[in-house]
């Protein structure tokens, strides 16, 4: 299925968010996810289901002012 | 000694970490300028190499509270899923709230930001607002919950320093016990001194320091001017005066009458 990561789309045998990360070499990373700009928290990315066309998130510490 | 949201801080000056030539010069620029409070920022991390790992511990090395922003956000939902990001990450409730209203000045949308402001206080967010010096935004946001207000100087990464003395002035009077950072636009240690001469309680700097030649040697000066500032204020600065006044008295002078 087909998702919107971090504002590109890519396919992903992922049902969860947890299996996502995990994916993407992310698992245990210091990250902050949301799902169509809803916050979701690091305990329950592995009940939130991922669908067709979800818009997701990944987001890690970075510089700032 | 300044407080904010309870916390008691030393130094007057806190310190952004974008823009600085290596993690080794951010390193020492934030021991140079003594700060104790750093902002940090979240951003798109999507392949496996970790990035922000390598920021996040340089950063828990420095022994500075952070202080995440909601940078880049344009709309209240933007910055509120943001502050949620950025507690979880970096385990703290104090957010920057920034809510962008124009891009040619990075202005904020003070409707955005006093919305975002009231929802987040609401939900317990110990919340720095970036905001202009309008005093009727500065009530709407000290309603809403916010505690500290962070004014501008002037456009972020301009330079300019304090663009509206008036203004300023007038916050500064207008609010005597509210924590008010400077929060964008200072250039030079001369607009922070300026700043803390004016009463204001401390400083954010960013760009002034990471792009200066020696950003090091310019952290230093910067905490220099923030401490002058300071205890100039406290000292009491005389008011200015149109005409001259002779410092040397008058009386018994030679060669007069």
């Amino acid at each position: 299925m087909k998702i919107l990561l971090n504002g590109a789309w890519r396919d992903t045998a992922a049902g969860e968010l947890s299996a996502l990360l995990e994916e993407l070499g992310l698992a245990g990373a210091v990250v902050a996810t949301a799902v169509n700009g809803e916050f979701v928290a690091a305990a329950v990315r592995a009940h939130a289901t991922l669908t067709e066309g979800d818009r997701v998130e990944v987001l890690a510490p970075m510089q700032g002012g | 000694m300044l407080e904010l949201y309870g916390t008691k801080l030393e130094s007057r000056l806190l310190l952004g970490t974008a823009r600085y030539p290596s993690p080794a010069v951010l390193t020492e620029a934030v021991r140079a300028a003594r700060a104790e409070v750093v902002t940090v920022a979240l951003r798109r991390e999507s392949g496996g190499e970790r990035r922000g790992e390598g920021f996040w511990s340089i950063i828990r090395g420095l022994n500075a509270r952070v202080l995440p922003n909601t940078a880049g956000c344009h709309s209240v939902k933007e910055a509120v899923t943001t502050a949620h990001m950025a507690r979880e990450v970096f385990a703290t409730t104090w957010i920057k709230l920034e809510v962008i209203g124009e891009d040619d000045t990075l202005q904020p949308d003070p409707f955005g930001l006093a919305e975002a402001a009231r929802l987040l206080c609401a939900e317990g967010f110990e919340v720095f607002p970036y905001t202009t010096e309008d005093l009727v935004v500065a009530e709407r946001l000290l309603s809403a919950g916010c505690r500290v207000l962070m004014p501008w100087g002037s456009p972020i990464g301009s330079g300019r320093g304090l663009n509206n003395l008036f203004g300023l002035t007038a916050l500064r009077a207008h609010f005597p016990a509210v924590p008010l950072i400077i929060d964008a636009g200072i250039g030079v240690p001369s607009h922070a001194a300026r700043a803390l001469e004016l009463g204001f309680d401390a400083v954010l700097i960013n760009t002034a320091i990471a792009q200066a030649r020696d950003p090091v040697g310019m952290a230093a000066a910067f905490a220099q001017a923030v401490e002058a500032g300071r205890a100039a204020r406290l000292a009491g600065p005389i008011e200015p005066r149109d005409l001259a006044e002779p410092s040397t008295p008058v009386i018994g002078t030679a060669f007069r009458g």
